[in-house]
């Protein structure tokens, strides 16, 4: 695992710091009526890595996910999506962009009228209209087998289990290809097994998709195996950065609470 | 191994909270208050704005338009033909007694034809779909928005407007004067029913009488209403589950809500075409 090898880690953090940036997060402020929820927010995911955006509820963590694939406006500050302002485009070029993140949401967001297979083809049959019924089985069948699910395509969202829904939710991401994993607290509400389950999926997800990952979390069994990196926020403002070796070792109380 | 990075957060807090609040919490409270229906007006007409652009957008949703049609037009049916045939039914029950006093019984099922083609048919229909059809969409997607599965559409670069609310207000828009179609049949033959059970009079003889009371112009005003009246169920049931707030209970609320407003709203749109047809005829 990555967090007992600390030489390993210190070159995956030099490494990225030459890497092509992906997402570039610039003084993001967000509020609900007077509720401030991010004040000033800047962050950077580059190329090929893990960041693994850590706090506490209500710290923030979904809503600034959310902001990244404009499903939220933010109120100011500037998010660079691939190559392009998020803020400023719209309709096509938005879906554009989209069209290149993938996002496993917090209650995997399956569409309960669907069966699993319907559910996967969805996306593929609105944005690759070119595909035939041969490659869209095709492919269904290959984003179930990378989730260890290849049996489920005739069942129900309401039939699965919760580890189950997640895997179903990230095969429905990983099915068009995408550059960047957006993961809103992947591991919520699984026992452990089924936890560690999924947060070795992540790994194996990013390795065969060569994706790079924001993973929203608060569970420090995730964070623990996938992490290259990590951002901790708390009451809006971005409090720590570092790899996962440099917060297991910090004496701050508020880390420390996380990490003990 | 780099050194961690702790940025001060006493300082940016203060920085912070001396920004932040510039108007008291009473004013803000009294303005959103007053801002409050004026909003919903707003977002309304933003919500129709959005879906006229998208209904003559390219790739309209055809399969999930049939699957609406067929949810919204076939599921209501045996509802609306029992209540189409109570209609006709209790309509001419009722009638009859007074109708008899001036000697008119003959002109029962005229009276009826006409009562049920221009005004009783459409409006009950048009409030029995509200609740059914209404509601249904209110909860439906309502629930679709606190599960956040239309926010996956959007993620996924598809136009959940598109997909979801413009198949569903065509489909209502287009059902709904059929609907009121096999309402108007069925209460035509409740009414016979009614008829028959102090007289007997053959089907025949019924329609013949009921359709040589009925013109194109008793007809025509009250189709074109039923088709408004399939828009405000469609327009106010997706409006309300899409804007559900978050929570279980917003299911609920955004259901209870499409329902009274769309009923609301049917009536004052039939008040409004009723008007408009006798100042034109």
């Amino acid at each position: 695992m990555k967090n007992t090898q600390e030489g390993s880690l210190e070159n995956i953090s030099e490494d990225k710091e030459t890497a092509e940036t992906l997402v570039e997060i610039k003084n993001l402020k967000k509020s609900f009526g007077r509720l401030e929820v991010l004040k000033d927010i800047s962050l950077k995911l580059r190329n090929g890595e893990n960041l693994v955006v850590l706090g506490k509820s209500g710290s923030g963590k979904s809503v600034l996910i959310k902001c990244i694939v404009r499903l939220l406006n933010p109120d100011g500050g500037t998010i660079n999506l691939l190559g392009e302002n998020v803020g400023s485009i719209k309709g096509k070029k938005l879906s554009e962009v989209r069209k290149k993140i993938g996002f496993l949401f917090q209650s995997g967001a399956l569409y309960d009228s669907m069966t699993v297979k319907q559910n996967l083809e969805f996306p593929l049959r609105r944005i690759k209209r070119d595909l035939n019924e041969q490659e869209i089985d095709e492919k269904v069948k290959e984003v179930l087998d990378n989730v260890g699910l290849p049996n489920a395509l005739k069942s129900m969202p309401s039939e699965l289990s919760g580890g189950m829904r997640k895997r179903i939710s990230l095969a429905r991401s990983i099915i068009l290809d995408p550059v960047i994993m957006l993961y809103d607290e992947p591991t919520t509400g699984l026992d452990p097994v089924t936890s560690d389950e999924i947060s070795e999926l992540i790994n194996s997800v990013q390795k065969k998709y060569k994706t790079s990952s924001i993973i929203i979390t608060h569970d420090i069994a995730c964070v623990r195996i996938t992490a290259d990196r990590i951002i901790m926020l708390h009451k809006g403002y971005v409090y720590a950065e570092g790899t996962l070796a440099e917060f297991e070792k910090s004496d701050d109380p508020l880390i420390m609470s996380f990490f003990k | 191994m780099k050194k961690l990075k702790i940025i001060n957060l006493k300082k940016v807090q203060n920085i912070a909270t001396a920004r932040s609040i510039k108007l008291s919490e009473d004013t803000l409270d009294q303005k959103e208050r007053a801002n409050g229906f004026l909003q919903e007006v707003g977002d309304m007409a933003l919500f129709i704005k959005q879906l006229f652009k998208e209904t003559f957008s390219r790739n309209f949703e055809f399969k999930e338009f049939l699957r609406q049609c067929y949810e919204i037009g076939n599921k209501s049916l045996p509802l609306i033909i029992i209540t189409g045939t109570i209609m006709g039914l209790v309509l001419t029950i009722q009638s009859r007694p007074a109708m008899a006093k001036f000697g008119a019984v003959t002109m029962l099922p005229g009276m009826v034809a006409v009562s049920l083609i221009r005004e009783i048919g459409p409006i009950i229909t048009a409030l029995i779909c509200a609740g059914k059809i209404g509601s249904g969409m209110g909860a439906e997607l309502g629930s679709m928005k606190v599960t956040e599965q239309i926010d996956a559409m959007e993620v996924s670069a598809t136009n959940p407007i598109r997909y979801l609310v413009v198949t569903r207000v065509l489909a209502a828009t287009l059902m709904l004067p059929i609907l009121v179609l096999f309402a108007d049949a069925f209460g035509f033959i409740g009414s016979w029913i009614g008829v028959n059970i102090k007289g007997d009079v053959s089907l025949v003889l019924y329609i013949f009488q009921a359709f040589g009371s009925i013109t194109f112009l008793d007809f025509f005003p009250a189709l074109v209403k039923t088709f408004l009246f399939g828009a405000v169920i469609g327009i106010v049931g997706c409006y309300k589950g899409f804007t559900a707030g978050r929570g279980t209970e917003s299911v609920g609320k955004a259901a209870n809500a499409a329902v009274v407003l769309s009923s609301l709203l049917i009536i004052i749109v039939d008040m409004i075409a009723v008007q408009i047809t006798d100042m034109l005829l």
